[in-house]
């Protein structure tokens, strides 16, 4: 096992060493593909010049403000929907008629209502997180093991408390679920829309530096969005494996 | 523990009064009309451009970049993924390489991708082919590792050949995975094919809508947008529809609680 | 008074099809308080359903069920039911400590009394040691230790158990069988148990009541009088144990031909 990582890493050096050589070489167009160094060196740069933290903090705000609204919004609607059937009925169309709009498409509708404000990136943002979100909250609630509610019925625990006390830890990690489907999600969207219609962020950065025929900036864009999808990811699992350890071992042990 | 499909009054009830709310707040409400333009209007537009063709040129533009796209990603990403499946040692050398890439929004390739081919089909097909290859490629790896070696086994045992094997045997057993990427793929090359579009397009759905926002038609960017949705809808039930076929076997067996 | 009566209980359902399926045909029974009570029958004769009915958790089709002289109408507050499944019932994101705190709390024990009461009954059923563990750390035999003890620090009159060493191996069986024993002599609860292992279910009973096949009714009562505490070898040595247990199988064989 040892020697399969070890594989993996000696492959990925020697294409970027690869990568570097060609571009030094000149056998491609070095306005096209420059040399790793000079991409390294240009994101050093703008990373201690401030560029690019202040691009991140711009696309993160809107990307906060948009995941974290879809989360408030349908997490408690998805447990509404999966408690009461009356619920799930008188919203179960207005879902199946708005969710295959593929999420990119409402940007246009964004910049109607929001021009090229922060609200608009927002508002894509909470469109494109609120289907993951709300099914897999409705699936984990409807899921509860029919035992666990029998076990608090016979343990004489009231509606609420029942609600409150295993229906919402019971169905915890598909929520989760919902959530981390989301997080990639939220990036892609806010890079969209950046590109669309706005005036900062990365999303804006990448494309730019390309409008402007910058390339080396435009490839350090890109490396700064394939490091911030890591950075998410590994918050994600941390937060996860923190607020939901008893459900990490037991999956583990769901062999 | 299947229930009779009733039909759901509520859900229907709730729709139409909707639509009727913002028929109603929108004629009533002239300021209104930019936003939420009277149902009824979009309607009429909607027929307006389907009747009269204008958004049929996009129509088309865009499901040709679509298949072309997922076609071309599937045929790469199952062929990938099943040799990266099979030869373990070949995926090792590889792993690194995907985890790096994973993490990276595949819409960051746009630009790159304009670069390279400037703006027009190829670059959008491209950066559709390049998106929709994650999800095939992963789970189609993850189908192929997961495969019980007994069943290989069992196949050598009878003699069958490297290539019978993967037809035989390799392609029907990781095909739940498979199919579970091809969904997740068509999704994304919907989604790649309308960005792209709306980037940098001249013509397709994407930048249909998006340039009816911009010369405030209102009323034909949101026909645009029931088009591309009914568009998405179909591609669904198109795709279920060859799934539930093709995959019966499956469903059976898990139905029962099998593997 | 008895603690429990059961009044020409009966229970059908309507299947898919349209058709009804009666489980329960008409079961009428009373337990006195203290004892302990089985129930033993051939499989598919809605021993579950019976149980579930008593503890209120399923409605009846007909009859009455009496607890403590009022009729229950929904779970009654001093009855447990503990699952077959015990492994599904305990809940996943608390740990053995926190599922045996829910059993007091539930009885609106609040206090810090009630910590050190659940601490004390981990000990009881011999799981001293693990209060911070989850349920997946655990065998089937500790997980189904944590169930009884949860159930137990509800304080219930009367605990009634589905099956509850079923899936377990011999050994820890006649473990658990000893240790339920020993807590049910200490706390005074009564207890109402089905098993189809029907020596077991002569070990541990007072009275045991057999089953038909559905829909089931109660086709004999047996009483166990071998002095208390039973004991693994002495007891199950008996001449007289044989001949109940020979006596049972072969009303079950009777009632099971057909």
């Amino acid at each position: 096992m040892r020697t399969s990582k070890l594989n993996g890493i000696v492959f990925l050096l020697a294409l970027l060493v690869l990568w570097e050589c060609v571009a030094q070489a000149g056998w491609v167009n070095p306005l096209i593909v420059p040399p790793l160094s000079r991409i390294l060196q240009v994101f050093y740069d703008l990373v201690s010049s401030g560029q690019i933290p202040l691009q991140i903090v711009a696309s993160m705000k809107r990307a906060a403000a948009g995941y974290l609204l879809a989360a408030l919004v349908f997490i408690p609607l998805g447990i509404a929907m999966g408690l009461w059937r009356r619920v799930d009925d008188f919203f179960a169309v207005i879902v199946e008629m708005l969710r295959p709009i593929p999420p990119p498409v409402v940007i246009p509708v964004a910049l109607l209502f929001f021009g090229l404000e922060d609200s608009m990136k927002i508002f894509v943002i909470f469109f494109s997180c609120a289907w993951p979100i709300l099914l897999n909250t409705l699936d984990g609630v409807r899921s509860v093991d029919p035992i666990l509610l029998h076990t608090a019925r016979t343990f004489g625990l009231s509606y609420g408390k029942t609600i409150w006390q295993v229906i919402l830890p019971a169905s915890a990690p598909q929520i989760m679920t919902g959530l981390r489907v989301s997080l990639p999600i939220t990036l892609i969207l806010v890079v969209i829309s950046e590109m669309v219609g706005s005036t900062d962020g990365i999303g804006y950065f990448v494309l730019d530096a390309q409008r402007r025929f910058k390339v080396a900036q435009m490839y350090a864009g890109m490396l700064v969005l394939a490091l911030l999808g890591y950075v998410l990811n590994v918050v994600f699992d941390w937060v996860y494996r923190n607020l939901l350890s008893w459900h990490v071992g037991s999956r583990k042990d769901e062999s | 523990m299947t229930e009779a499909k009733r039909f759901n009054w509520l859900g229907w009830l709730a729709f139409a009064g909707l639509l009727l709310a913002w028929e109603f707040a929108a004629r009533g409400n002239p300021k209104l009309q930019l936003y939420f333009p009277p149902i009824s209007t979009i309607m009429a537009s909607l027929c307006q451009l389907v009747v009269g063709g204008r958004i049929g040129g996009h129509f088309w533009v865009t499901v040709i970049r679509f298949f072309a796209g997922y076609a071309l990603a599937a045929l790469i990403a199952v062929l990938l993924g099943i040799v990266l499946g099979y030869f373990r040692v070949l995926h090792s050398f590889v792993a690194m390489l995907i985890e790096f890439l994973r993490p990276m929004p595949s819409v960051a390739i746009i630009p790159v991708a304009i670069l390279l081919l400037g703006i027009g089909d190829g670059m959008i097909v491209a950066v559709t082919v390049y998106a929709s290859i994650w999800a095939i490629l992963i789970n189609t790896i993850e189908g192929v590792r997961h495969i019980e070696p007994t069943l290989i086994d069992t196949a050598r045992t009878f003699g069958l050949g490297r290539g019978q094997v993967l037809w035989q045997i390799i392609l029907p057993a990781a095909s739940p995975y498979i199919v579970t990427g091809l969904r997740i793929g068509l999704s994304i090359a919907l989604i790649l094919v309308t960005t792209a579009e709306m980037i940098a397009g001249s013509k397709g759905l994407g930048f249909f809508i998006l340039d009816e926002e911009r010369s405030m038609n209102s009323s034909n960017m949101y026909a645009g947008i029931v088009v591309v949705a009914v568009l998405g809808y179909a591609l669904n039930r198109v795709f279920l529809i060859i799934e539930s076929k093709a995959m019966r076997w499956h469903h059976g067996m898990t139905a029962r609680g099998g593997a | 008074m008895p603690i429990l009566q059961v009044q020409g209980l009966s229970k059908s359902y309507r299947q898919a099809g349209g058709e009804t399926t009666v489980a329960i045909g008409n079961i009428t029974c009373a337990v006195e308080a203290g004892e302990f009570v089985s129930f033993v029958g051939p499989s598919g004769c809605g021993k579950t359903t019976l149980l579930m009915s008593i503890a209120g958790l399923l409605a009846p089709t007909a009859g009455k069920i009496i607890v403590n002289g009022s009729e229950v109408a929904g779970p009654p507050r001093d009855l447990v039911l503990l699952f077959q499944e015990y492994n599904k019932s305990l809940f996943a994101w608390r740990t053995v400590l926190g599922n045996v705190l829910f059993g007091v709390h539930a009885r609106g024990n609040h206090s810090t009394e009630g910590d050190a009461k659940a601490r004390q009954l981990i000990e009881l059923v011999g799981l001293k040691g693990f209060e911070k563990h989850y349920p997946w750390e655990l065998s089937g035999g500790m997980q189904q230790r944590v169930a009884i003890a949860r159930a137990l620090a509800y304080e219930p009159q009367l605990l009634l158990m589905d099956e509850p060493f079923g899936a377990l191996d011999a050994l820890t069986r006649l473990e658990l069988e000893d240790m339920l024993l020993k807590l049910w002599a200490e706390l005074r609860t009564t207890i109402l148990f089905i098993t189809h292992d029907i020596e077991e279910a002569i070990y541990l009973s007072d009275r045991i009541w057999m089953l038909s096949r559905r829909p089931s009714q109660i086709v004999q009562e047996f009483r166990i009088d071998f002095s208390r505490p039973r004991h693994q070898v002495n007891t199950r040595a008996e001449p007289r144990f044989m001949e109940i247990r020979n006596d049972i199988y072969r009303q079950i064989g009777n009632a099971g031909a057909s």
